[in-house]
């Protein structure tokens, strides 16, 4: 809200010493944002208030350009004299006799614009008429500033036009909905500088009276409805200067008489008005809810078709405003309207919010009332609209209708010792009642049970904010200010560090960046065409996935069910940049969402959750596990002048993901797989036991040419979350005597996998075959057409004693022996 | 070149012994590398070398011969051995300055032979972090990012419908055929791990929650919609404002260095009150040392602990939160927050894994 803070010390008396920084920083203090200061430009020379002589209306241009002699009193005219200035003008929003701002030559604007008498259209300008903007007072360039005709001509217009006025914006917060007017933002610069504060809304407004007929069908939704009536006003009235400057002020143009005062009025008071031309209304008005698919057509031009769930303002024709939002075109005030109803109501605030929601709607009104709007204002706010409506533009107050009224808020009990409970910081005797008086409370004191001391603290009709002891704490705090609270650090108990499990996530992480991988955070969105990208198919669990309502990107609707598509987008940005070999990991949450999942229970927040309403709730939220993701392409090995390199290969990317394995305590065991979006032949499962965890190895070769990343790039992908805490390690008895070496030889079938043979070599020695290694592959005629060579080397050893060389044999025997019988491995000759 | 074999000594024959001896020392001073040592040595110290030999022969003579015989063998083989050893040193240093200077190579040549890795810089800050409130007893809490309704906007006090819903430009998961409605969100916050912390433990409640949130927002050079939170939670008998304060700038100093503190400003959430706006004194800030608009914080709102079944008149407690990519931003200078978002190897590689 901007307001203007000539405006707002109207109603407070602050120290003669306050300065716009002080009065900014008691505002900061108090909790009232404060996001810009504006003042006005200065003008250099100058500015007087001239009366329009003459017009003449200059033909033969492209634009209408006038000819005007202003009169600017006495000895400012051409070279001294008392004779009009002749001055021309491209505006036409005037009329002779109409009093306007003019700078004489010489006079330099805002923004170092300098006037000169200059020959221009056939006659000799000698000055400037001047519209808002170029004075600096608001962004009004539709003509020129026409003020008062009462104004005394020739006098200096810097005083009318607020040039030492200053202009305040401020960040008012949901909670505080009363500070959305002058009233309120005088109130609480009154209290920031315990300043004598004056209620503009105080004092008595006449007795109601009969006046329009107005109905409140919906009492829920409208708490008060009054209207005045006022009849017989000039529609062609300005308002007066005073009253567009405050509005120039808060960024809101003029318009016409009533619909300036309904503006002026609202930031006066916080209370939003609307006026409507009572001839076009046609019967009484009736406040209730739309009937599904009723239509309105708003100010703003908009057929509107409506929900049963708005609140509108109806007469016999139907529907005439959209309530609290926006008026109805039917029956706006126009050029031709001599009389009005003044609307001043108390709605719903949540009715408010859906209805601006639904139809897209926000309006200075419905911002108001979406917070808070002191219902107790209703009757003054509307009997000061149309006292000010009959003072610029003339005409007869008719009667006033208060359909409702007004629920006084419910008293709050404040333990004396709540602020110092809550704050951590002793006030003294009466600073509480003090504050909370100060912010519009009534306080009364008492001794409650047991002999508490206590505050009785009944809120003011503006703060229906104020319901909880917590609530009337802060308001006393904020006051006596934040800064004078101390610096107390709390002791927890104990506690017992990280996780197993946060515990795993760093170690992951630390490792594979020590290992040379560079991590990443990608954003977690995916869609159906990098899944198609990846060549998974229809039915794939991974396709299984949320689905935003509102995505950030409409291509990428879906929460991943797998990091890959994320990770290998961050792949492709870094490739277009220029990188050629990366090494890339993520870890981050996967969204797995089940079938048919429950939706969550619907549930109150006045009690903590029934155990069995909480397990619901708490399923209904999809698994997310952690997930570790990793991409290399290109080099390994990087070329260099020790040669050229070596491209990541099957075992790099197979070898991290074991790496991770023994991050977290497990070694992972590794079996040949066939899953998208790797290499058929070239993609290995990890397994934790038996348990599947993840993939690793080279990327398909459609999915490296549907990407456009190099050719035979990899990737894994595990689940964090499946491993559990390892059980502590026993470490084997290790022993000292001398190892046999022995090396052999086995031919199997191509198809065997070669951890086959090397689990049932290590089960087949027995505790005695201390290791085994396959070292070298080999495939040639020597093994035979489909056959493959696996050379291992053995090591024997015993845990008590030097084995002799027959026993070592016959390890390495058994060990043959068992591999022969499980994957037909023959001993080469 | 093999040394002459010289004959045996008889260990009472004095002269013999000098002989043997002067003949060993002569060898040793002769010797022209480390392998012509190695051969005197062997020669005339190693285990059939006449002095070896006649030493053990001394144990043979009869008892009045040997203490003599024993002296004049020992001290001429401890002579000898000062000579290898002494000889020994000056053949290695020539060794090093002739032989180890042709192996001499450019050490200055490029060693990357292996990508070098590093962290990213916000998973550092939120260790950091952690380990910071860990060191004062507190638990790090971790929960789901696509989170229930009730626990990231109910439970926290937003009532429906309430504008203080749309300050948070909340992203919705749809039902399973994309229609709105599911009562599940991606969080905007890392609160609902502290109605989490809440629901599922009794107090005293130390607990931090670091962890990404999601809000509508245009990515830009100082937003980003996908982000990082660090919220704390305090929940106890008797914690007030004081305790806020006091472990926000403990935070701060730890942050920031010794001369930072933290101050607030009133100001409004749904799930505290009082709340605050906090603002850090940074004394490294780029421009100058200065205030540093850095999170939110406040006491938890009565609503939020009755939703979560604890008496407010029987505990109170504080929370606060901050936005860490907005952290590293200012601590670090970073002026485009889509440096932190587009996982570019070269920004990352500036950080390594410290920040």
């Amino acid at each position: 809200m901007k307001a203007s803070l000539e405006w707002i010390r109207r109603y407070v008396t602050l120290p003669e010493t306050a300065t716009v920084t002080d009065i900014v920083d008691a505002y900061t203090r108090i909790g009232l944002e404060v996001e810009a200061v504006h003042t006005v430009p200065p003008t250099d020379g100058p500015l007087l208030t001239g009366r329009v002589l003459t017009v003449e209306e200059l033909t033969g241009f492209k634009k209408p350009i006038r000819f005007v002699t202003v009169d600017l009193g006495a000895g400012n005219g051409p070279d001294g004299s008392d004779e009009p200035r002749g001055i021309i003008c491209g505006a036409t929003n005037f009329v002779v006799g109409d009093v306007v701002v003019v700078a004489p030559p010489g006079t330099v604007l805002p923004g170092g614009f300098a006037i000169a008498a200059r020959q221009t259209y056939g006659h000799v300008s000698d000055g400037m008429i001047c519209s808002a903007r170029e004075l600096g007072i608001g962004s009004d360039h539709e003509g020129i500033l026409v003020l008062d005709r009462d104004t005394e001509t020739g006098a200096d217009a810097r005083d009318l036009l607020g040039a030492d006025d200053t202009v305040i914006e401020f960040a008012i917060t949901p909670d505080r909905g009363y500070a959305l007017s002058i009233r309120g933002l005088a109130r609480e610069l009154a209290a920031a500088f315990d300043a004598p504060y004056t209620d503009p809304a105080a004092g008595r407004v006449r007795p109601a009276e009969p006046g329009p007929s107005v109905e409140i069908a919906d009492p829920a939704r409208c708490s008060r409805f009054v209207a005045v009536a006022v009849t017989g006003v000039d529609p062609a009235a300005p308002s007066p200067w005073p009253v567009r400057r405050r509005l120039l002020a808060a960024g809101i143009r003029a318009i016409s008489l009533a619909v300036d005062v309904t503006n002026y009025l609202m930031l006066e008071y916080g209370q939003p008005l609307h006026a409507f031309d009572a001839r076009r209304l046609s019967g009484g008005i009736v406040v209730r809810r739309a009937n599904a698919g009723e239509k309105l057509r708003t100010l703003d031009g908009v057929d509107r078709v409506l929900s049963d769930d708005d609140v509108v303002v109806a007469d016999a024709s139907g529907a005439v405003s959209l309530a609290g939002v926006m008026g109805g075109e039917s029956t706006e005030i126009s050029g031709a309207t001599t009389d009005v109803v003044i609307e001043a109501a108390s709605w719903d605030p949540p009715s408010i919010s859906r209805t601006v929601r639904r139809h897209r709607l926000p309006s200075e009104a419905s911002r108001r009332f979406e917070r808070a709007v002191d219902p107790a204002v209703a009757a003054v706010a509307a009997e000061a609209a149309a006292a000010m409506l009959i003072a610029g533009g003339g005409g007869t107050l008719g009667g006033r209708t208060d359909a409702g009224g007004v629920t006084e808020p419910a008293p709050v009990v404040l333990a004396l010792s709540d602020p110092e409970r809550l704050t951590g910081r002793p006030f003294g005797p009466g600073v509480a009642a003090t504050r909370l008086a100060q912010v519009g409370c009534r306080v009364q004191a008492r001794t409650g049970e047991s002999g508490r001391a206590e505050l009785v603290v009944t809120p003011p009709s503006w703060r229906p904010d104020l319901t909880r002891p917590a609530d009337l704490v802060e308001e006393i705090a904020r006051l006596e200010g934040y800064d004078t609270i101390a610096a107390v650090l709390p002791a927890a108990p104990a506690g017992t560090g990280l996780t197993g499990r946060q515990r795993r996530v760093r170690r992951v992480a630390a490792d594979l960046a020590s290992a040379g991988l560079t991590e990443v955070l990608s954003f977690p969105f995916m869609g159906e065409r990098d899944l198609d990208a990846l060549g998974i198919p229809g039915g794939d669990v991974r396709r299984q996935a949320a689905r935003l309502v509102n995505p950030l990107d409409g291509d990428r609707p879906l929460m991943q069910t797998t990091l890959l598509p994320g990770l290998l987008n961050t792949a492709l940005r870094n490739q277009s940049r220029g990188a050629r070999d990366l090494a890339l990991f993520e870890v981050g949450q996967v969204v797995q969402p089940r079938d048919n999942a429950p939706r969550p229970p619907e549930l109150g927040v006045q009690h903590r959750p029934a155990d069995a309403d909480l397990t619901a709730l708490l399923s209904a939220v999809p698994p997310q596990p952690r997930h570790v993701a990793a991409v290399l392409t290109g080099r390994w090995e990087h070329a260099g002048w020790w040669g050229p390199g070596r491209a990541a290969d099957t075992t790099d990317i197979i070898e991290l993901a074991r790496r991770i394995g023994r991050a977290c305590g497990a070694e992972l065991s590794v079996r040949q797989a066939e899953l998208p979006p790797w290499h058929p032949g070239r993609c290995a499962q990890l397994r934790l036991g038996d348990w599947p965890i993840g993939y690793a190895g080279e990327l398909h070769p459609a999915v490296t040419e549907r990407l456009g990343l190099p050719a035979r790039s990899l990737a894994l992908e595990l689940n964090l979350d499946a491993f559990d805490e390892p059980a502590p390690p026993v470490p084997p008895a290790v022993s000292a005597f001398p190892p046999v070496h022995l090396d052999v030889a086995l031919v199997v079938d191509d198809g065997v996998p070669a951890s086959d043979v090397t689990d049932a070599l290590a089960e087949g020695g027995g505790p005695t075959l201390e290791a085994v290694r396959l070292f070298d592959v080999y495939t040639g005629e020597q093994a035979g057409p489909g056959r493959k060579s696996l050379a291992f080397a053995l090591l024997v050893r015993a845990g008590d004693r030097t084995l002799t060389a027959a026993e070592a044999l016959a390890v390495r025997d058994a060990a043959v022996a068992r591999a022969a019988e499980r994957t037909g491995a023959v001993l080469r000759g | 070149m093999t040394p002459p074999s010289p004959g045996p000594v008889d260990p009472t024959d004095q002269a013999a012994v000098e002989a043997a001896a002067d003949a060993a020392l002569a060898a040793v001073a002769a010797a022209a590398d480390l392998e012509q040592l190695r051969d005197a040595r062997l020669a005339h110290a190693g285990d059939r070398s006449p002095l070896a030999l006649a030493n053990r022969a001394i144990a043979d003579l009869p008892r009045s011969d040997r203490a003599s015989a024993g002296r004049a063998v020992g001290s001429a083989r401890a002579r000898i051995s000062a000579a290898l050893a002494e000889r020994e040193a000056v053949l290695q240093a020539e060794r090093d300055a002739a032989v180890l200077a042709t192996e001499r190579i450019d050490v200055t040549l490029p060693t990357d032979r292996y990508p070098a890795g590093g962290r990213h810089p916000i998973s550092v800050v939120m260790e950091r972090i952690g380990d910071i409130f860990t060191a004062m007893g507190w638990e790090i809490a971790e929960g789901p990012e696509l989170e229930a309704e009730w626990l990231n906007f109910d439970a926290l006090n937003f009532p429906p419908d309430h504008p203080a819903r749309e300050m948070q430009d909340t992203l919705y998961v749809g039902n399973a055929d994309g229609t709105p409605g599911s009562g599940l969100v991606l969080r905007t916050h890392t609160s609902p791990v502290q109605i989490r912390s809440m629901l599922g433990r009794t107090p005293p409640i130390y607990v931090i929650c670091p962890g990404r949130v999601y809000r509508d927002d245009d990515l830009d050079a100082t937003h980003t919609p996908v982000f990082h939170k660090v919220e704390g939670l305090a929940v106890d008998r008797h914690l007030s404002m004081a305790h806020l304060k006091g472990t926000l700038d403990h935070f701060a100093r730890a942050m920031f260095g010794p001369q930072s503190t933290t101050r607030l400003r009133p100001s409004f959430f749904p799930f505290t009150e009082p709340s605050a706006e906090m603002d850090v004194f940074f004394p490294d800030r780029k421009g100058g040392a200065g205030w540093v608009e850095w999170g939110g914080c406040g006491m938890v709102d009565p609503n939020v602990l009755a939703a979560c079944g604890l008496d407010p008149d029987e505990y109170s407690g504080f929370a606060f939160g901050m936005g860490i990519e907005r952290t590293l931003q200012f601590r670090n200078s970073i002026p485009d927050m889509r440096d932190m978002v587009e996982g570019d190897v070269r920004f990352t590689a500036a950080f390594s894994s410290e920040v």
